[in-house]
């Protein structure tokens, strides 16, 4: 039987705690680099035009990605509007009815899968059910495609959110005698509110910011927002192509683009953070 | 008589309102279903013509309508690997240094950064790979590996930037704080008398950490690391940025190749004849397929962990 | 000798009790001007105390009067928290424990601690009784398992563990946990025993069982109990420490502090007035 070396445990010891402080450097380095690269290089390409005019033609300098702008955003609002309201409701399923039964522990494992399955997966789906179907791109089948992605997520933060009030909230608005829609609706509701928030601004955020389900769905267009029943231009995709494309001029607008989504996203993600720890009670 | 009505009225209304949450909560199986049986339907000229060999086969060639999976599944493979080999550890050791070594006040600041590197759109992951940290790598990283451990074949090659371990880093920095998240709060999850037991034995913090705090929550880090794995698994944007788009399978992690989301973004919209797209629609089945067994192992490994958990309280 | 002592109030020791001769006892631990600080908060204030060795010393008073606090300076398990800090001086084997350059994991090699709730770590019985000796020591697994058996039989807990040394430590009941968590300590041979409360979460039988160790224990190792169980106090110490409000009132042996305390304060609180 022999000691073990108290140097080499100490010094096992310290290597470790200075490895662990390097990688959380490391990490912090890396957050900091991408947002220096997308800063610096996008708030080149950041200028009036860049924000209202159409893209010129392929290789002409000038113009702007005004319609990608407002393409993403009626896409995202799209989105919005068929994924969130029935995330909500599916997320009311599994928390105020099916607390333990089969069918809703069923419900959970699929959302789970759902949530777990690639954005692209997704983008061919509605490709193959929709696109191809119909005969042609649309911002229809784009903003689908998102709000196939949201319905998952939303579903679960809605449970989780809602499972967090305690039951004895629930009880004494129903012994006052209100059905249970409004109890849930008016009552739950309202004490969950500031995460219920948060989640569907997280998501939101999150969708935003998706390119590839929108790849073969909106596709992308040089021309303004007219009809949703065609290519719609989106940020995403517009960085895509420019991105992959020969011109510097285009390479510019890509990281200007990226430096829209990017801030949209981060600081939709930091506010509903920031709101929910501030609302939490 | 007011009274009976209202309570008739209520039920028929909490009633709807039942039947419209589990319609909403159908919706989803529902869609799972369709996709499953659409990505299946569309798959089948591909399926009818190269039956199991589309798995193995490397050869993909849209010119004379040859097609395997092989090089992207190896692909997927291979760069997920990396990620995982290099976010894991990375992960657990950055969580160690929240909760062990500094301050709350610091390691919520620390914390929160490492939230919004999880924020970051992949496509951003990719502008600044494909610009920024490629040429990084092709004029830093791989020249120093190339000299110092090129004898390896896998580390052979042109240093081009772009290829699988450029890619497996990005993902492996996308996938991190995913893992670290998680690690962080099944460490503080351990309770402090049981630390104490342990530090009180004469152990060092690392030694603590590795034997005790780790183990107790083990299988929490193992479900984080599957998710992860899910989640670099299904990247697009990202990897297909710095892969490189080339179907040959190569030994050498500094070449290009491809995998299974990136080949579908590369190459979809330009698949014009039937065969082509349905064997893209066939690689898509196939991640997909290994997207649910990876979930559905995860989600098994949680529920046995919440029970014993349950046994042990 | 038999020693009972019936006064209105007062513990009845009815053990056999041989009074510890005090000019033969060494001093394990000597306290010096001991104070404790959580963040500004004093909790500790200028302990003074010394603790004799292959004794059984027993921490009373009421609820966070710094009992607990007291005997966690001895193995400096505070370091583990921020803003925790002790000063003064405490003297173990000619060396000051409290001086910077004390290396804890030696301190903790000779200072074992076992708690209110039992604490067995999530491993087989085996390996948590082993948790030390791997820690410290490089062993061939024959020596091993040599040095658990020989733990688990000092902490009475063989008998019943033998067959399930491969089961998880956590499906022992509560008062066998204690003890597994007894015979973790003991393995790897502390010289101080610090027990922090160790019987309050058990049962009455568990808890004679773990009475009875203690009493075997003191043959070769000094033992600092705290309880808030006065009769436990009265039965199985040979000292007896009085803190109040982080303050020593009374320092003494265990006889004289039941029958015939010097304090009023110690007094009061032994027949129950407050506490």
């Amino acid at each position: 039987m022999k000691d073990r070396s108290l140097f080499i445990r100490h010094s096992v010891n310290f290597g470790i705690k200075v490895i662990s402080s390097l990688s959380a450097v490391l990490t912090l380095f890396m957050l900091g680099w991408i947002l220096y690269v997308v800063a610096s290089r996008g708030l080149g390409a950041f200028h009036l035009d860049f924000f209202l005019k159409l893209p010129t033609p392929p290789g002409v300098p000038g113009g702007g990605i005004a319609n990608a702008i407002i393409g993403t955003a009626l896409i995202t609002l799209l989105a919005t509007l068929i994924g969130v309201p029935v995330g909500i409701l599916a997320g009311i399923y599994l928390a105020e009815y099916g607390l333990d039964s089969r069918a809703s522990n069923a419900v959970r494992f699929l959302a789970n899968i759902l949530m777990g399955t690639p954005s692209i997966i997704i983008g061919v789906f509605v490709y193959t059910i929709l696109v191809m179907r119909m005969g042609n791109f649309s911002g229809y089948a784009g903003a689908i495609a998102l709000g196939i992605i949201i319905l998952p997520v939303v579903a679960r933060t809605t449970e989780d959110m809602l499972r967090l009030v305690p039951n004895s909230m629930r009880e004494s608005a129903l012994a006052l005698g209100a059905p249970r829609w409004k109890v849930i609706l008016g009552i739950v509701f309202r004490s969950a509110k500031a995460g219920l928030v948060t989640g569907v601004l997280l998501a939101i955020a999150r969708v935003s910011g998706e390119t590839a389900p929108l790849l073969f769905t909106a596709l992308n267009s040089p021309y303004w927002v007219k009809s949703l029943n065609e290519p719609v231009a989106n940020l995403t995709v517009t960085i895509f192509n420019y991105a992959m494309s020969p011109y510097a001029d285009w390479k510019e607008k890509a990281w200007g683009a990226s430096l829209l989504i990017m801030f949209g996203v981060l600081v939709v993600s930091i506010l509903a953070r920031w709101f929910f720890r501030e609302k939490r009670v | 008589m007011l009274s009976l009505r209202n309570s008739r009225w209520q039920r028929r209304t909490d009633f709807i309102f039942r039947i419209l949450t589990v319609l909403c909560a159908s919706v989803i199986a529902f869609v799972l279903v369709l996709i499953i049986y659409e990505l299946f339907v569309n798959s089948g000229p591909s399926f009818k013509k190269f039956g199991l060999r589309f798995l193995v086969s490397s050869i993909w060639n849209p010119v004379t309508g040859e097609f395997g999976a092989l090089s992207s599944i190896f692909g997927t493979i291979v760069s997920t690997i990396i990620a995982m080999a290099l976010a894991v550890p990375l992960a657990i050791v950055t969580a160690l240094f929240l909760t062990e070594l500094v301050s709350p006040a610091i390691s919520k600041l620390v914390g929160i950064g490492i939230e919004l590197l999880a924020a970051v759109p992949s496509i951003i992951y990719g502008m600044w790979g494909l610009f920024v940290f490629a040429p990084f790598m092709s004029n830093h990283i791989q020249p120093a590996l190339a000299r110092w451990f090129g004898f390896l074949p896998l580390f052979s090659g042109p240093p081009m930037g772009i290829g699988m371990l450029t890619a497996g880093i990005i993902l492996a920095l996308m996938v991190v704080p995913f893992i670290c998240a998680v690690t962080r709060d099944v460490f503080l999850m351990v309770p402090s008398v049981i630390k104490e037991s342990a530090f009180g034995m004469g152990a060092t913090t690392w030694e603590v950490t590795s034997k005790v705090t780790i183990r107790y929550g083990l299988q929490g880090i193992i479900g984080a690391c599957f998710l992860g794995l899910g989640r670099a698994i299904g990247e697009t944007m990202a990897v297909t940025f710095v892969i490189g788009n080339d179907h040959n399978i190569s030994a050498s992690l500094f070449s290009a190749g491809n995998s299974i989301a990136s080949t579908l973004a590369n190459e979809f919209s330009e698949a014009s004849d039937p065969l082509y797209l349905s064997s893209l629609v066939e690689l898509g089945l196939t991640l997909f397929l290994i997207t649910i067994v990876i979930q559905s192992l995860a989600w098994v490994w949680l529920r046995r962990m919440k029970r014993k958990m349950r046994v042990t309280l | 000798m038999n020693n009972s002592y019936l006064k209105p109030g007062s513990i009845i020791v009815t053990r056999e009790k041989l009074s510890p001769d005090r000019d033969a006892l060494q001093v394990k631990v000597k306290v010096k001007n001991l104070s404790f600080f959580y963040g500004t908060q004093q909790a500790l204030f200028d302990n003074n105390l010394e603790i004799f060795e292959n004794c059984v010393t027993a921490i009373i008073g009421p609820s966070g009067c710094g009992k607990s606090t007291h005997i966690r300076v001895y193995n400096r398990i505070y370091e583990m928290y921020r803003g925790h800090l002790a000063t003064g001086e405490v003297w173990m084997d000619g060396q000051n424990i409290l001086d910077p350059g004390q290396d804890l994991i030696q301190l903790r090699k000779k200072v074992g601690m076992i708690f209110q709730k039992p604490t067995p770590f999530p491993l087989s019985v085996f390996e948590n009784v082993a948790y030390g000796l791997r820690l410290h020591y490089r062993m061939s697994q024959g020596e091993l398992s040599e040095r658990v058996e020989e733990a688990l039989k000092q902490a009475a807990l063989w008998d019943e563990v033998k067959d399930k040394l491969d089961e998880s430590g956590l499906a022992l009941s509560g008062g066998q946990q204690q003890r597994l968590c007894i015979a973790r300590a003991i393995a790897i041979k502390p010289e101080l025993l610090l027990m922090d409360e160790p019987t309050s979460a058990i049962d009455p039988v568990a808890t004679a069982k773990i009475e009875e160790l203690v009493d075997t224990l003191k043959k070769n190792y000094t033992i600092v109990i705290v309880t808030h169980n006065m009769q436990q106090a009265a039965r199985i110490s040979d000292f007896t420490v009085f803190f109040y409000e982080g303050r020593i009132i009374e320092f003494g042996e265990t006889q004289q502090i039941f029958t015939n305390p010097r304090e009023k304060q110690t007094e009061d609180y032994i027949t129950g007035r407050f506490g």
